[in-house]
């Protein structure tokens, strides 16, 4: 709806290396070509419904919802897809695609591992080589996710390059690919990167937010009042917003990463924090220095862990359209044992970003409100991280 | 004929690259002077940033020690502007978008004419995208490099017709880095580029002896050499001008004996 030739206003296009690009046509011809095919949809559906357990519960959080006193609160379960996360969204999309394409091999980069064990998962189940590029530091955050991808059969490459984060995980599978694209689709894992990717993965997380609508609907006859999701590139946020954006009285939210806060130089805010700049394939927001060296960013969840952006939240951001708050690790911790607690579930560390602002929304709104948080993962993998963090040591 | 055209006039021209600020200024001031002294006939400053897409470990390296050593843009500049002063072959810039962009893409260029830049290389900014640097790049006399590949194909001649100052053959599919063996057929891709363009193409990415360095040259009209150079610096730090001079010495003759 905003994008002309992969822009969403100023963001996004393609500032990649030639060697890509025609790998990049090539993508974008064959999901032009694919998008509205009937066949590849009926495909993606029961892929989506057979084997990742969609449509994915909208639940009611009464306990949660009293315990605040305001809003009513709604989680989107995305954690109760199959590998836990909404990832699996994307990367079925993905590999349904690329396999029209021909191509017989994936590469991805991860943070938490979740992207990671997605991409791993529909590669197994395709029949395809898989290849996930993981920061050094993340792969030690979150060694379990390492062991399901190379039990799921792919190469795990440790990056040391940088930080050893997720910043340097894209980088490293952009290299990847540059050195071997006949053969070789780079699975994404959000929205962000050269166009077509932030459409693409967009297109396929829009799932989230045609179910909640639908269940909404269902559940209360009108539309929710705000829509709360985390944002690292942002493809859950994305994908839990698209099918609002048009709906001007639906409060569109996402929850970025304040690490130790945004007035600290160990954030990873970026809409919060960052300034406009080329990277990654991307015009968009980057955390970054005066010389447009790009920062070494922090938080606690590695799936936030990310110095840009998605350029459709840049623009979102920019046309007022969506608000973008900063939550710190403190508070995503507190979200992530006090959602434990008040409704049985534990959520992602990343969703607990989510969680935490909705915490702080909903006692300020009445009773007759309705706010909907996008539950983006399982918080299973964190839980070793977060005892850590609470000064408790446990081995997994 | 621009001042890089030129630069291919009489021979084939052998064109050294190396990262601004590794491990100090000082010493690229050194390595420059030694590879003037001995052949090169263009240079290439890298301007570091801190995750460049394209290069491969060795100029990944090279990156991070430079600004380690609190190398900013600025002081390039300042670097630059001196070292114009002794040397008078032509310079360019390869930096990162972001760089640019950031510094102020208008502010940036004018600093560079200043400097006496000639020209830019931006490995993430392609054909489609470059409509923005190059505007600004023409009205202060900066050219725009443009870079083709063996996957590029069928978009050789479209990026041949608007080249300038020369054509970048990338020699291999990848990231920059030595490599034993270069397979990709130079000598087709440079004559797509020939049909449509005067513009000169040299040929860079992985060539780490003067034996490529001249077989490369001898199918294109130059050879761009980067990382054995840097692997050098690295390797001898302050002690590097002399080996870079005698290694741009072995290349360039090898480039210039080419035919």
């Amino acid at each position: 709806m905003f994008e002309i030739k992969g822009r969403f206003g100023v963001h996004g296009g393609q500032y990649i290396p030639e060697t890509l690009m025609n790998a990049v046509i090539e993508l974008e011809e064959a999901y032009n070509r694919y998008k509205d095919d009937p066949e590849f949809n009926r495909e993606l559906i029961e892929l989506y419904n057979e084997y990742a357990n969609r449509p994915s519960r909208l639940y009611y959080a009464e306990r949660l919802t009293k315990e605040l006193g305001g809003a009513k609160i709604y989680l989107k379960r995305e954690d109760l897809n199959h590998t836990g996360a909404h990832k699996i969204n994307n990367c079925l999309g993905q590999a349904l695609l690329a396999k029209k394409m021909g191509k017989t091999r994936l590469i991805a980069e991860t943070g938490a591992g979740q992207h990671g064990v997605a991409t791993a998962t529909v590669a197994a189940l395709m029949g395809m080589e898989c290849v996930v590029f993981m920061g050094k530091e993340d792969m030690e955050r979150q060694a379990l996710n390492v062991y399901k991808m190379r039990l799921l059969g792919s190469e795990v490459v440790p990056v040391t390059t940088g930080t050893g984060t997720l910043k340097d995980a894209v980088s490293e599978a952009m290299r990847e690919w540059t050195r071997r694209i006949s053969d070789t689709h780079y699975c994404l894992g959000s929205v962000m990167g050269p166009h077509p990717f932030p459409t693409i993965v967009r297109d396929f997380q829009a799932i989230i937010s045609r179910e909640i609508k639908e269940q909404m609907l269902e559940k209360e006859g009108r539309l929710p009042d705000a829509v709360i999701a985390c944002v690292g590139g942002g493809s859950n946020a994305i994908g839990s917003f698209y099918h609002f954006i048009g709906d001007k009285d639906v409060r569109l939210i996402g929850c970025e990463a304040a690490g130790r806060g945004i007035d600290t130089f160990e954030t990873a805010a970026t809409i919060n924090t960052g300034r406009l700049g080329i990277f990654h394939g991307m015009k968009s927001y980057f955390c970054q220095n005066e010389y447009g060296q790009i920062a070494p960013v922090y938080s606690i969840s590695a799936g936030l862990d990310y110095p840009g952006v998605g350029p459709e939240h840049a623009y979102l951001h920019d046309i007022g359209r969506a608000e973008y708050v900063a939550i710190t690790d403190d508070e995503a911790v507190d979200a992530f044992e006090y959602v434990s607690r008040a409704e049985g579930i534990i959520p992602a560390i990343e969703s607990s970003h989510a969680l935490a602002y909705a915490k702080k929304l909903a006692p300020t709104l009445s009773k007759d409100k309705i706010i909907v948080v996008t539950v983006s993962g399982r918080g299973d993998k964190d839980c070793a991280a977060i005892a850590r963090y609470r000064g408790e040591d446990i081995s997994e | 004929m621009s001042r890089i055209t030129e630069a291919f006039k009489d021979h084939k021209a052998f064109i050294p690259f190396i990262t601004c600020g590794d491990p100090d200024l000082e010493t690229t001031r050194a390595c420059v002077l030694e590879m003037v002294k001995n052949g090169a006939d263009i240079i290439e400053l890298g301007i570091p940033f801190s995750d460049p897409t394209a290069e491969g470990p060795v100029i990944m390296e090279a990156d991070n020690r430079a600004l380690k050593s609190g190398v900013t843009t600025d002081k390039i500049f300042e670097f630059t502007k001196e070292l114009r002063k002794e040397v008078d072959v032509p310079f360019l810039y390869m930096t990162y978008a972001n760089v640019v962009f950031s510094y102020g893409t208008e502010k940036f260029m004018k600093a560079a004419s200043e400097a006496g830049v000639s020209g830019l290389i931006l490995p993430d900014v392609p054909y489609e995208e470059k409509g923005d640097f190059e505007e600004i790049c023409d009205r202060y006399g900066v050219e725009l490099i443009s870079m083709i590949t063996p996957a590029s194909n069928d978009r050789i001649r479209m990026i041949a017709k608007e080249a300038k100052g020369y054509i970048y053959v990338v020699s291999s599919l990848g990231v920059t880095g030595e490599r034993s063996d270069i397979t990709a057929d130079i000598g087709s891709m440079v004559k797509l580029v020939k049909e449509n363009t005067d513009v000169p193409c040299a040929v860079g990415f992985g060539i780490s002896s003067p034996e490529q360095a001249g077989s490369m040259a001898a199918l294109s009209d130059g050879a761009i050499v980067g990382s054995s150079i840097v692997k050098i610096v690295a390797e001898e730090g302050a002690n590097a001008p002399q080996k870079v001079g005698a290694l741009v010495k072995a290349m360039s003759d090898a480039v210039h004996k080419a035919s």
